[in-house]
């Protein structure tokens, strides 16, 4: 036989004896996959962001399977994802709050520098050099790690502070490994009003007064004006709302002197000084209200008050 | 039967003198690519270890029938359908039997198919005209060769991590560097004999 024949023929017999050797070898070593393993990997987002605190979507997958890793870890998918992994495994979700990431800090002190600061434009750079410029040495340094660390684009710096977008974020935790100054934290998102101190200075109270314009100074007026035990505490000159317990009234930002405390993103103007009138006013009074309030309330606040002034009267007249 | 003599400096020669890696420059892309971590190529090492050896068992005789028929110039189109063909076999089997390192050896697992030092021992038993044992020898030896070479790099490696390094060199670029030395350092071996 001429080896132009051979040749051709030699090749194919050998790739067909190999191709029926890897058919059996796939059969025999054949590996078991559990289907619900693939089957979570497909509804879950696939950003691999590692917030679950596994090695990207399929590891936590995997983990889930393997009964290691609650059905409701994944924060971007939230509770819808979290149903669906419950209806492949099996199990029951209950229904938990909403997440999001929170900077505690409002940048009332960032006109408040010690120094000019010159160099590499991340926090990181700016926190080493004497932890940063900034008076208070618990204020956001607006260098953007934060932003950087992202996948979600939730957190941008707006007037050289970082500010999480609600909508956007989905509590992944990466903005809170990336801070240096560890002054972001998750944080219970209800649905309810939602009631922010965004301040995290554990100074006493005239440092907090020099090197800001709002922070908090520890004068436990909001635990006073608290209607329910134990959802504001102070610790080391530092208010601190449990979410577990507050219900969103408001008081404190109305009480609050440094007008540090927001209901749902905005100071609530402090309470008037006539035996107050709970019920029957709710909207309409609300801006005059607001204009009769000492002259630091803002403008603009003072526009935004009947629409955050409408929801929170309903609790309190209950 | 082939002497003592003759296996061990078959070798001596393919893990020190000739070294598949550092001296013959023959399977560089798993040896810069899976190095970063000394675990990591140990297991990379391993596995070429075991697929060079089965690899020149198998070819063997198929390059005496090759060579039977005339057909040596076929040898390697046929020594690369073999070799694929096996890689595939070596990953269903690690993927069933040792899980742990299939995924400590990811991507590279199938990449040892195209790793220029399988082919290459291959091809040199057919230009050596070695007989089996020799071949088997030849082959086993090249893949613990190659596991010297990257087990060192990867300890080289893992301490350049924390080196100081201009920025330009940062990475990869040292990573070449470090390895042409250790590289030249082999030199040292040629012409170590066994008689």
């Amino acid at each position: 036989m001429s080896t132009t024949i051979l040749a051709p023929i030699v090749l194919c017999v050998l790739g067909i004896v190999f191709g029926i050797i890897l058919a059996v070898a796939s059969k025999v070593f054949a590996v078991e996959k559990d289907p619900r393993e693939e089957a979570i990997t497909e509804c879950l987002p696939g950003a691999n962001c590692g917030g679950c605190g596994y090695p990207g979507c399929g590891g936590y997958a995997s983990a889930v399977v393997k009964g290691l890793a609650p059905v409701d870890a994944c924060a971007p998918g939230g509770a819808e994802l979290a149903k669906k992994i419950g209806a492949i495994m099996g199990v029951e979700v209950e229904e938990g709050a909403r997440k999001v990431a929170q900077v505690m800090c409002t940048g009332g002190g960032h006109d408040k520098t010690r120094y000019d600061y010159v160099g590499l434009d991340s926090c990181l750079g700016i926190s080493r050099v004497s932890s940063g410029p900034l008076q208070c040495s618990y204020g956001c340094l607006g260098g953007g790690d934060c932003v950087e660390a992202c996948k979600f684009d939730a957190i941008h710096i707006v007037d050289g502070v970082a500010k999480v977008d609600e909508q956007a974020c989905v509590a992944c935790n990466a903005c809170v490994t990336a801070c240096p100054k560890n002054i972001i934290r998750i944080i219970p998102r209800n649905s309810k009003k939602y009631t922010e101190i965004p301040c995290a200075s554990h100074d006493k109270g005239p440092v907090v007064r020099q090197a800001c314009d709002n922070g908090c100074i520890g004068c436990k007026i909001c635990v006073k004006a608290c209607p329910k035990e134990g959802a504001i505490t102070v610790e080391n000159f530092l208010a601190k709302i449990n979410y577990d317990i507050c219900i969103g009234c408001g008081l404190c930002s109305r009480a609050c002197p440094r007008k540090l405390i927001t209901v749902d993103g905005v100071v609530l103007p402090p309470k008037p000084k006539k035996p107050a009138a709970p019920k029957a006013e709710a909207a309409p009074a609300a801006a005059p209200k607001a204009e009769a309030a000492p002259k630091a309330e803002a403008a603009p606040k003072a526009e935004e008050a009947p629409k955050a002034e409408a929801a929170p009267e309903a609790p309190k007249a209950e | 039967m082939e002497s003592i003599t003759s296996l061990l400096s078959i070798a001596l020669g393919a893990v020190l003198v000739n070294n598949f890696v550092l001296s013959q420059f023959l399977g560089i892309c798993p040896f810069m690519g899976v190095s970063k971590k000394v675990e990591t190529a140990l297991g990379m090492g391993m596995a070429v270890i075991f697929v060079m050896g089965v690899a020149s068992a198998v070819n063997w005789p198929i390059n005496q029938f090759l060579n039977s028929k005339g057909l040596g110039f076929m040898q390697t189109v046929t020594f690369i359908l073999v070799i694929a063909s096996l890689v595939q076999f070596v990953e269903m089997f690690l993927q069933k039997a040792m899980p742990s390192l299939y995924e400590a050896l990811g991507v590279y697992l199938p990449l040892i198919t195209t790793n220029c030092a399988v082919l290459g021992v291959t091809l040199q038993n057919a230009q050596k005209s070695y007989n089996f044992g020799e071949s088997l020898t030849y082959g086993i030896t090249g893949g613990v060769g190659f596991l010297l070479a990257i087990v060192l790099f990867a300890s080289v490696r893992e301490r350049m991590e924390f080196a100081k390094c201009p920025k330009c060199f940062e990475g990869f670029p040292i990573a070449l560097v470090a390895a042409s030395l250790i590289s030249l350092a082999f030199m040292g071996f040629s012409g170590l004999k066994v008689w």
